[in-house]
């Protein structure tokens, strides 16, 4: 298994962020997601920065394990700084190497936008750290609900998306299981020339396909024995119940949307 | 080839949220030659122990010697590979690993990764199949056409076929019939006896450790619970009972007899008819006086 990387991955805990009703997460990230595009200055920048801080403090996440857990954005975010350092050319002239000339504009340029693409990453997986993928499926159905309307199949895309959300640590189990197995015999997966290590994946995902048919015609099956037909009449096991602390989040981004706009230059 | 843990701890995920220690200061030693059975519930750490054998995981803490082999959280020895092809490892429903067109190509898979010629493999093929209980004919077959129970003897095959001299079988017998469970038991004792095999067993059946290990190995949440001669072991049929494992049908029954009737037999090993005889015996005389 990848320990590294933690997008998707949920932390338990008990805080504010934890309770709130994840239609109202999912509405505050997809609109702060748009909004990140609006700061264009300093104070702007820092209200968002703030913001974001101010949920994962709130949260309880260690910040220390969210920090090494992006490690692999870490380098796409250098990677975005060093690119506009280089390719910017307004404002004063800094450095003059011949070949590689950096502006003050550049600096500027770079710092902003991985600011944020780092703002972006970083609360979006807060937003998968503190939401259980169920949860969030569940608010995708209900926020998808005025679709029924035109015969959009929510319920069945719901299902869709909670059952492969449900299969991901399965099949990741099931890797790392078969990826021992086959190491133990001798397979090479890490060291070794390029073809070889590519000829070493068949004998993982044969099985791993091989596994997962099954398992789909398994559970096909046990949902069919039990009478499963789909959204009509069916009832809850989760109901989403919007409450105060929900609506005092919504009014504090909605408060905190006024302030940038009225921030922004 | 003799096998060594020294206070040996692992780690899951260290220093994140999900940190969990499935070993925690392990310590045993299997001599070469002999047939080890490690007993423990669901979560116990057993799996990762077995992991520990052929560098698949590395302890966090501790160091393990096995044969020449040596392994500590200092990073993998350069001859890993050499590692694994004398230790082969039987893992908890093998067939999970068939990935191949034909079960030939299948059960030279092993082998032929540790560069075993050809002629030689097919060699090792035709004595395995009669031991592992497989007709010829099938070995130009899909190893996906077969059945549930051939499938296991194929992926076993697998295994033997790159000749370890340390043999370690994670319940190798889970989900077979009655018969096919004594089967393949009695075809793992037999390589183990035939060819001084080194055999690690994690098993769930009072019954196999009993019949077959010269040592038994209890774990208990990550922790080393009991070790000891089987017989040894399931004197303590109370402390067994403190982390939920019962004992064997034979012993259990003995006890109740002996209870029942104050008699004192011991179970040494000796015959099912055998130990009728004796306890008919012991019958007779109690109905003389």
């Amino acid at each position: 298994m990848n320990n590294a990387l933690i997008i998707g991955q949920y932390v338990p805990g008990n805080s504010l962020i934890h309770r709130l009703d994840p239609r109202t997460k999912i509405t505050v990230v997809f609109f702060f997601v748009i909004i990140v595009f609006f700061a264009n200055n300093v104070p702007t920048y820092s209200l968002l920065t703030a913001f974001s801080v101010l949920c994962v403090l709130i949260s309880r996440v260690p910040l220390r394990f969210i920090l090494k857990g992006l490690l692999p954005v870490w380098f796409l975010i250098i990677f975005t700084f060093i690119l506009h350092l280089i390719i910017t050319n307004e404002g004063n002239l800094l450095v003059d190497w011949g070949f590689i000339k950096i502006y003050s504009g550049g600096v500027i340029q770079g710092f902003a936008i991985s600011l944020r693409f780092f703002l972006l990453i970083l609360t979006t997986s807060l937003l998968t750290l503190t939401t259980t993928p169920i949860e969030i499926t569940d608010a995708m159905e209900e926020m998808l609900h005025p679709l029924k309307k035109i015969k959009f199949p929510v319920h069945e895309l719901a299902l869709m998306m909670s059952i492969s959300l449900r299969f991901i640590p399965t099949l990741m189990q099931e890797t790392d299981k078969i990826s021992r197995a086959q190491a133990a015999r001798g397979v090479d997966f890490r060291t070794g020339p390029v073809k070889d290590r590519v000829m070493a994946v068949i004998p993982l995902l044969v099985p791993l396909f091989v596994s997962a048919f099954k398992r789909a015609e398994d559970l096909a099956m046990a949902m069919e024995a039990r009478g499963y037909q789909g959204g009509e009449g069916r009832s809850k096991l989760r109901e989403l119940h919007v409450g105060t602390k929900d609506i005092l989040v919504l009014t504090g981004f909605v408060l905190m949307l006024v302030a940038l706009f009225v921030l922004r230059q | 080839m003799e096998i060594q843990f020294k206070d040996v701890s692992y780690i899951y995920q260290e220093n994140t949220p999900f940190a969990h220690k499935a070993l925690e200061h392990i310590s045993f030693t299997v001599n070469s030659g002999s047939f080890v059975a490690v007993i423990g519930h669901t979560g116990s750490g057993k799996s990762t122990l077995i992991q520990h054998l052929n560098g698949l995981s590395l302890p966090s803490r501790g160091e393990i010697n096995i044969g020449d082999f040596h392994l500590s959280a200092d990073g993998k020895p350069k001859n890993i590979r050499d590692l694994r092809r004398k230790v082969g490892v039987v893992f908890q429903y093998p067939e999970h690993q068939l990935f191949e067109e034909t079960v030939a190509k299948d059960i030279a898979f092993g082998p032929k990764n540790f560069g075993v010629e050809q002629e030689e493999i097919d060699r090792r093929i035709e004595k395995l199949l009669p031991a592992v209980g497989l007709p010829k004919e099938i070995l130009e077959r899909s190893p996906f056409d077969l059945s549930g129970g051939q499938k296991r003897r194929v992926a076993i095959a697998g295994v033997l076929a790159m000749a370890p001299q340390v043999l370690v079988l994670d319940e190798p017998t889970a989900g077979l019939d009655p018969r096919g469970q004594r089967e393949i038991m009695d075809m793992f004792y037999q390589l183990h006896q035939e060819q001084n095999l080194t055999t690690v067993l994690v098993t769930h059946s009072m019954e196999d450790a009993l019949a077959y290990a010269d040592k038994i190995i209890i774990l208990n949440k990550g922790q080393k619970y009991m070790e000891g001669h089987p017989l040894d072991v399931f004197k303590q049929a109370e402390k067994l009972q403190e982390v939920q494992l019962g004992l064997p049908e034979v012993i259990h029954f003995l006890n109740q007899y002996n209870e029942r009737f104050g008699t004192s037999l011991t179970y040494q090993y000796q015959p099912m008819p055998e130990l009728a005889k004796e306890i008919k015996k012991r019958l007779e005389v109690g109905s003389h006086e």
